[in-house]
C-alpha cells in the first residue's frame, strides 16, 4: 500500500480530464496511488494506516500476552510486565490493544466496502435513470440521509440482540451507504450529458454497460474517497456500539475494551491509560483514513492538490 | 436500472437544452414563489414525516421474532425458560394482535395522539411523560452547542481558505481533522476523567445537583449550566473539524470563481473579498450539511449523555435499551427522527430564504 512511490511526480500533475479512456486500469490504480501519495498529509495516512495494519496482522507475534489471557494482578497501573496496566479482570491491556486493532480494521475494510458498493450501484443507477423512478430513490435516499444514524443502529442491534461482529457490519451498511449513492448520483447525472456518454447511446450500448463501464471509470477518485469516508465512519460506529455494549462484549476491540473500563470504574482507580490508549488508537485510525482522503479529494479537484496556488 | 427504451434514451441524448420551469417566459410574483416554495417544501417534510413514521412501524416487524422472543433468549442464556415464565413475558411485552394493516392504524393513532403507553422500565410513569421530561435537555444541549460549533468552525474554515498555506490554515484543518476523528464517548470519558475525576473541577454526573429541583428560577438554571459544561464541551470539540473543513473546501472553490477574481481586480479589500464575496456564497453549501450533520451530532449526544448519566433523550434511550424496554425505544426513536426533521425543514426555510435560485 505505502510501496507505490512514483519514480516522478511530474505526471501526475496532469489534469484528470485528459486521461485517454484505453488507458489500462493498473495504469489508473497507479496514477491514484501516486497523486495520493504526493499530497504530504495524505502520506502520513498511509504511513500510519499501515501500521495499523501490520500491527494487526502481526499481533499474536508482537502481543506480550494472549488477549483474553487472565491471572495478572486486576487494576495495575503501568509496569515493566504490563506496559499499561492491567484491566479490572487482570488482562494486559497492551495486548488487547494489538488484538482490538483487528476488529477495527476488519469491520472498517468490510463495511467500508459493502457501503461503497450499494453506494455505487444505486448512486450510478439512480443518476442515470429519469423520471418517477429517480423520484422514488431520491426520497427513499434522503430518507436514510435524514434519519440520524446511529440511534438507527441503536434501535436495530437492540432487536438483532447479541449478533456479535457479523451483526454490526450489517447494522453499519444499512445506515451508512446513502451519503455516498448522493455524491455519485450528482457526479453520475453531469457526466451523463457529456458527449462520450451521448456517443456511447448512439452507437446502441446497453444503459448498464454505459452506466458501469463508461461512466463508472470517470469517477474512481470519488468512489475511492467515498470508501475511505464509510470505512471511517464505520470504524467510529463500531466503536460507538460496542461501547454502549450493543455488539458481543467478549470479543477483544477497542469498543468493548472502554465497554469494560466504565463498566469497572476505570475512571475511579485512576487507570488513564486503559481509557487513554483505545480511544486514541480508535482517532489515530480514523485520522489516517481523514488524512489519505485530503490526497483522494485532490485527485477530483485540483484546487484541493497541495502545492497548487489558486 | 430500469430500461429505457430508444427512442426516449436518443431524445434525451439529442437535448442538451434543458426545458423547465426556470425558463418560462412569464415570471410569477416575488410572493407567488416564495409561497410555493414554502407549500411544495412543506408538502415532502409531511410526506418524510409519514415515511419515517412508517420505517418506525415496520423496523420491529422486520426484525427476526418479537420483542417477547428476543427477551427470552436472553433469559435463556441462563437457563432455561419455564413455560410460565414465558407466559408472563409474552403478555408483558405483549404479542401483536390483528393482521398488519389493523396493527398500522392503531399504531398511527397512537403516534397521533402520542400515547405511546406505559414504560416497562419506569413502571408506571407513561413513555409520554419520561419523554417529555427528558427533552428539554437534549434540545437545549444539542441546540445550543450545534449553533456555536457551526458558526465558530464556518469562522475558522472561512480564516483557513483565505490564509491558505499559512499556520492559520494548516493549525485548524490538521486539529480539526484529527478531532472529528474522536470518538464521541471517548472525548466524553477523558473530560469526565480530567476535568471532573482528577481536576475536580466539574461535577461527574447529572444535569443538577441532587439536592436541585427543576424549575427556572436562576439558581436552578445556574446549577444545570454548571452540569451542562463537561457535555457541551464534548460535543464542541467532536463536531467542529467537520464545520472548519466543510467550509474551508467550499471556500477554496469559491475563491477561485471569477467573481472573486473580478472583486480583487477592482481592487476591493481583501476582507471584503473574503467575507462579503467567497464566504457568502461557500456558506450555503455548508449550510445544507447543517441539517444533516445534526443527525450525527444527535447521534454522538447519546454517548455523551450516557457517560455523563445527563438525564437527556440519548440517555433514556440507552436505558430502554439496555433494559429492552420496546414501547420506549420506538418513542424515543420517533422523537428524535422527528426532532431532526423538524431542524431539516426549518434550514431548508432558512436556505431559501437565503438563496433566492432555490425558491423556483
Amino acid at each position: 500500500m505505502t510501496t507505490s512511490l512514483p519514480p516522478t511526480t511530474a505526471a501526475i500533475r496532469a489534469p484528470i480530464t485528459s486521461i485517454d479512456a484505453a488507458a489500462s486500469p493498473w495504469k489508473v490504480v497507479l496514477r491514484v496511488a501516486s497523486t495520493v501519495w504526493s499530497n504530504g498529509k495524505a502520506r502520513i495516512g498511509l504511513v500510519m494506516l499501515a501500521v495499523f495494519i501490520l500491527l494487526a496482522i502481526f499481533a499474536p507475534l508482537i502481543a506480550p500476552y494472549g488477549a483474553r489471557e487472565t491471572g495478572f494482578e486486576r487494576s495495575a497501573d503501568g509496569s515493566a510486565a504490563h506496559w499499561l496496566g492491567t484491566t479490572a479482570a487482570g488482562e494486559d491491556v497492551l495486548s488487547q490493544l494489538l488484538y482490538g486493532a483487528q476488529i477495527s480494521i476488519f469491520v472498517g475494510l468490510v463495511a467500508g466496502l459493502l457501503s461503497t458498493v450499494i453506494a455505487v450501484l444505486i448512486g450510478l443507477s439512480w443518476g442515470y435513470v429519469r423520471g418517477f423512478g429517480a423520484d422514488v430513490i431520491n426520497f427513499v435516499v434522503n430518507l436514510f440521509l435524514v434519519i440520524p444514524g446511529l440511534p438507527l443502529m441503536i434501535v436495530i442491534a437492540a432487536y438483532l440482540s447479541g449478533g456479535g461482529i457479523g451483526m454490526i457490519i450489517v447494522v453499519v451498511v444499512i445506515t451508512g451507504w446513502a451519503w455516498g449513492a448522493r455524491v455519485l448520483r450528482s457526479q453520475t447525472q453531469s457526466l451523463r450529458s457529456r458527449d462520450f456518454v451521448t456517443a456511447a447511446v448512439f452507437s446502441g450500448e446497453r444503459p448498464f454497460r454505459i452506466v458501469f463501464r463508461e461512466i463508472l471509470p470517470n469517477m474512481t477518485s470519488l468512489i475511492v474517497g467515498n470508501f475511505f469516508g464509510a470505512a471511517t465512519a464505520a470504524i467510529l460506529a463500531e466503536a460507538g456500539l460496542e461501547f454502549l455494549g450493543l455488539g458481543d462484549s467478549t470479543v477483544v476491540s477497542w469498543g468493548t475494551m472502554l465497554f469494560w473500563a466504565q463498566n469497572s470504574n476505570a475512571l475511579l482507580t485512576g487507570q488513564w491509560a486503559l481509557l487513554f490508549a483505545p480511544g486514541l488508537c480508535i482517532a489515530l485510525l480514523a485520522t489516517s483514513l481523514t488524512l489519505i482522503n485530503f490526497g483522494v479529494d485532490g485527485i477530483s479537484n485540483p484546487r484541493l492538490r497541495e502545492g497548487t496556488k489558486k | 436500472m430500469t430500461s429505457t427504451t430508444a427512442a426516449p434514451r436518443g431524445a434525451d441524448g439529442l437535448a442538451p437544452a434543458r426545458p423547465g420551469p426556470t425558463d418560462a417566459p412569464h415570471a410569477p410574483s416575488p410572493l407567488a414563489t416564495s409561497l410555493g416554495f414554502v407549500a411544495r417544501k412543506l408538502g415532502l417534510f409531511a410526506l418524510t414525516l409519514w415515511a419515517a413514521v412508517t420505517v418506525n412501524f415496520l423496523l420491529p416487524r422486520l426484525m427476526p421474532g418479537t420483542p417477547a422472543d428476543a427477551a427470552l433468549a436472553k433469559l435463556a442464556q441462563n437457563g432455561p425458560v419455564s413455560e410460565a415464565t414465558k407466559a408472563a413475558i409474552e403478555a408483558q411485552l405483549g404479542v401483536p394482535t390483528g393482521n398488519i394493516f389493523e396493527q398500522y392504524l392503531a399504531y398511527l393513532h397512537q403516534v397521533i395522539t402520542l400515547d405511546f403507553g406505559i414504560s416497562y422500565t419506569f413502571y408506571p410513569q407513561s413513555v409520554g411523560e419520561l419523554v417529555s421530561a427528558a427533552l428539554p435537555y437534549t434540545l437545549v444541549l444539542v441546540g445550543l452547542v450545534t449553533v456555536v460549533a457551526f458558526i465558530l468552525g464556518t469562522l475558522l474554515g472561512v480564516l483557513a481558505a483565505w490564509k491558505r498555506g499559512t499556520w492559520l490554515d494548516s493549525v485548524p484543518t490538521l486539529v480539526g481533522s484529527f478531532m472529528s476523528a474522536f470518538p464521541y464517548f471517548w472525548t466524553a470519558l477523558l473530560l469526565l476523567f480530567f476535568a471532573g475525576h482528577v481536576l475536580r473541577l466539574f461535577p461527574t454526573s447529572g444535569a443538577y445537583g441532587p439536592t436541585a429541583e427543576p424549575n427556572l428560577s436562576f439558581e436552578f438554571l445556574g446549577d444545570a449550566l454548571y452540569h451542562g459544561v463537561l457535555p457541551a464541551l464534548t460535543i464542541l470539540i467532536t463536531s467542529l473539524g467537520g464545520w472548519i473543513l466543510g467550509m474551508r473546501n467550499t471556500m477554496i472553490s469559491t475563491l477561485g470563481d471569477d467573481y472573486v477574481t473580478f472583486a480583487e481586480a477592482n481592487g476591493l479589500k481583501p476582507r471584503t473579498i473574503a467575507l462579503r464575496y467567497a464566504a457568502r456564497n461557500a456558506i450555503l453549501p455548508n449550510l445544507t450539511s447543517f441539517g444533516l450533520a445534526l443527525g450525527g451530532v444527535v447521534g454522538g449526544s447519546i454517548l455523551v449523555e450516557q457517560v455523563f448519566g445527563y438525564p437527556g433523550i440519548g440517555y433514556l434511550l440507552f436505558n430502554a435499551v439496555t433494559n429492552q424496554d420496546y414501547p420506549l425505544m420506538q418513542a424515543l426513536f420517533l422523537m428524535i427522527t422527528v426532532s431532526v426533521l423538524i431542524a431539516n425543514f426549518l434550514v431548508d426555510i432558512l436556505y431559501g430564504v437565503l438563496d433566492p435560485r432555490t425558491r423556483r
